[in-house]
């Protein structure tokens, strides 16, 4: 960027030792998350789904200043009101209400319900992986293959089951998420720990005597947590769809709470009617979704830092 | 011609700092037997040696016939089958966590692989202070004593502390490595191919540095290398192995002078000679080491060895001392009466 700004000090830093060793170390002392953010800012894909991202996350959390009506107000005249109608500017439901309201009011549970699963599954399923992958032996074996077990079911349906089981409700679906999103964190975690706990420096810090729990809290993770974080971030889209997808089938949030996945359960019998209205909710799914994963994309690409 | 005692013991040189006798490990091989005998990997097969307090042991032989595995298996970062293990005085094996914990900060290991061995994640001087921290060390006197060990080992700690390994060459990044492994005032150090990595101008001066902190801190090393002139430079004595067995030990002048053992004849013989008037002589060595898993049966290198008969395929040879002292050869040769038809004439 600007050549001459590199500071003279670190050309004579690399003549601290003979001239047979001189470091590579352009980016001086710079840590590693440092250097991540920095690479992400001079992504502008990643840096536009972010801000995109960041925007749909804003709007759901001040949806109440934001909605010009009550998510739930009826008005029977404007039913499936096309988009630009006056005073809804996104058109209405089938009951009269306010699209643009309740697309912003069901940002918020939908956007829960993508992110907390993805969180407990992140504490339960890295927790097993890494705990198998550092332990080893017999303690790895019972726990991947116990992980396997749920890798057997086809994941929604696996979904499906579980809330059929403990009772439809958003904080039923919302374990019954976590549970089929930690089998593969914990996979991911149990691979990249396996390869990790190979590396001399976790050996050597087995001989300086330290005890386990300080040899995983220092050296471990923090060489597991980004490629661990980055699949995690890919699973929120994941997590958003099938929970809107249980939604849609009656598990999960009950009408009239407003959730983009039961939104769309509810408007599909109107889509012959007005069909762009009904797509909304869907539409936001997708936008949302799609963010997820070319951050995701856009985090891996920026961690992938040759650290070797 | 009298049994060992632990190892080349020279009258009045004391207490052992570290005597290890009958150390064996044999890895179980996985997928090939099914039903069949299980198949092993002798690593390391009784195996026998002291190392006295100020003094460097090198360890030589091929790669595969145990030397880094009998450095881990005495600090036991591998658990070994059986073997004793003296260190200071106190019994190891079978000890407990704790004492364990206690007894390897007492011993300490630099590794060959100066990139994997370093936390990528981790400011070097966090790295170097890990160490004391962990047992106990206040984080402001642990910061304080990786600052000291930085300058010991000739790195600038206001301008290298606070870098990670990526920014570092391999010879700082063996540097630190050092420092890591004296962080914790270890008496003794195994320096596991500590600069075989490393190339021949930075070798030399990580090789100086070495001797130079072994006066300093007042320590003494296991100096595991493939590199005999290296082993010839740094050693005081020198072991050798072959395929996880000692053949040969002694003061690093009389193995590399007069070696007795056939094996180390020609390990010697293969280094290339600056000198045209020092042709080899001895036959050198050909082929590989056989396979660990069947080892030869009576004395290991036989298969190799120009002058084996039968007896060699018969009996294992024992470690023995010679009669001038400190110099054992597990050889047939070397023993009066063993059935080898070379055997007296060379002693």
């Amino acid at each position: 960027m600007n050549p001459a700004g590199r500071p003279l000090s670190d050309a004579a830093a690399t003549r601290v030792l003979s001239g047979a060793e001189v470091p590579v170390g352009r980016r001086d002392g710079r840590g590693y998350w440092t250097t991540v953010a920095v690479r992400l800012s001079r992504d502008p894909l990643t840096l536009f789904f972010g801000i995109v991202l960041l925007l749909i996350v804003a709007s759901a959390v001040f949806a109440p200043g934001l909605a010009p009506t009550e998510p739930d107000a009826t008005n029977v005249l404007k039913r499936l009101a096309p988009i630009g109608t006056p005073g809804y500017l996104l058109g209405a439901d089938e009951l009269g209400r306010d699209m643009l309201s309740r697309l912003l009011y069901g940002g918020r549970l939908s956007l829960l319900m993508g992110i907390l699963p993805v969180i407990g599954a992140l504490i339960i399923g890295g927790g097993l992986g890494i705990t198998a992958g550092f332990i080893g032996g017999r303690l790895n074996m019972l726990v991947m293959r116990t992980m396997d077990v749920f890798y057997a079911f086809p994941s929604v349906l696996l979904a499906i089951g579980l809330v059929g089981a403990f009772g439809s409700g958003i904080v039923n679906l919302l374990i019954s998420i976590t549970v089929i999103l930690s089998p593969p964190i914990a996979r991911v975690a149990e691979s990249v720990t396996t390869q990790v706990r190979t590396y001399d420096f976790v050996e050597a810090a087995r001989a300086s005597g330290a005890p386990t729990f300080a040899i995983i809290r220092v050296h471990v993770l923090a060489n597991v947590l980004g490629p661990i974080l980055t699949f995690a971030t890919s699973l929120v889209s994941v997590s958003i769809i099938i929970s809107a997808g249980l939604s849609f089938l009656g598990f999960g949030v009950q009408p009239p709470i407003p959730e983009w996945g039961l939104m769309l359960s509810t408007l599909r019998k109107s889509i012959w009617i007005n069909p762009y209205v009904c797509a909304l909710p869907g539409l936001m799914i997708f936008v949302t979704s799609i963010c997820f994963n070319l951050l995701s994309d856009g985090l891996r690409n920026a961690m992938d830092v040759r650290l070797g | 011609m009298s049994q060992a005692t632990p190892l080349g013991a020279g009258p009045g040189r004391g207490e052992p700092l570290l005597a290890v006798s009958g150390l064996r490990k044999y890895f179980p091989v996985k997928g090939l037997s099914f039903g069949g005998p299980s198949l092993v990997v002798k690593a390391v097969d009784e195996v026998n040696f002291a190392v006295w307090p100020g003094e460097t042991l090198g360890i030589v032989g091929e790669s595969g016939c145990g030397k880094s595995t009998t450095a881990r298996l005495v600090m036991r970062l591998i658990e070994p089958d059986s073997g004793q293990v003296r260190f200071e005085g106190r019994e190891l094996a079978g000890g407990s966590n704790a004492s364990l914990r206690a007894v390897r900060s007492r011993m300490q290991m630099v590794f060959q692989d100066s990139y994997s061995s370093l936390n990528p994640r981790l400011p070097i001087e966090d790295t170097i202070a890990f160490g004391p921290r962990v047992h106990g060390t206040p984080r402001a006197e642990a910061r304080e004593r990786a600052r000291r060990l930085l300058a010991a080992v000739g790195l600038d700690s206001a301008r290298f502390g606070r870098r990670y390994p990526h920014e570092l060459s391999g010879g700082q990044r063996q540097r630190i490595n050092i420092a890591r492994a004296l962080a914790l005032n270890p008496r003794l150090v195994f320096l596991d191919e500590a600069v075989s990595a490393l190339d021949k101008s930075v070798q030399a001066q990580v090789l100086n540095l070495l001797v130079d902190l072994k006066a300093e801190f007042n320590l003494t090393y296991v100096f595991i290398s493939h590199d005999l002139n290296v082993v010839q430079y740094i050693s005081d004595r020198v072991l050798v192995m072959y395929l996880g067995k000692v053949v040969e030990t002694g003061p690093v002048d009389v193995i590399y002078n007069a070696p007795r053992h056939p094996y180390t004849q020609a390990l010697l013989s293969s280094r290339p000679s600056m000198d045209p008037e020092r042709r080899i002589t001895v036959p050198p060595l050909t082929g590989d080491p056989p396979n660990p898993i069947n080892p030869p049966s009576g004395c290991r290198f036989r298969t190799r060895c120009s002058f084996a008969e039968e007896v060699c395929a018969r009996v294992e040879p024992p470690l023995l001392a010679l009669p001038c002292g400190g110099h054992d050869v597990a050889c047939h040769m070397m023993v009066p009466n063993s059935g080898h038809s070379r055997a007296g004439q060379a002693s």
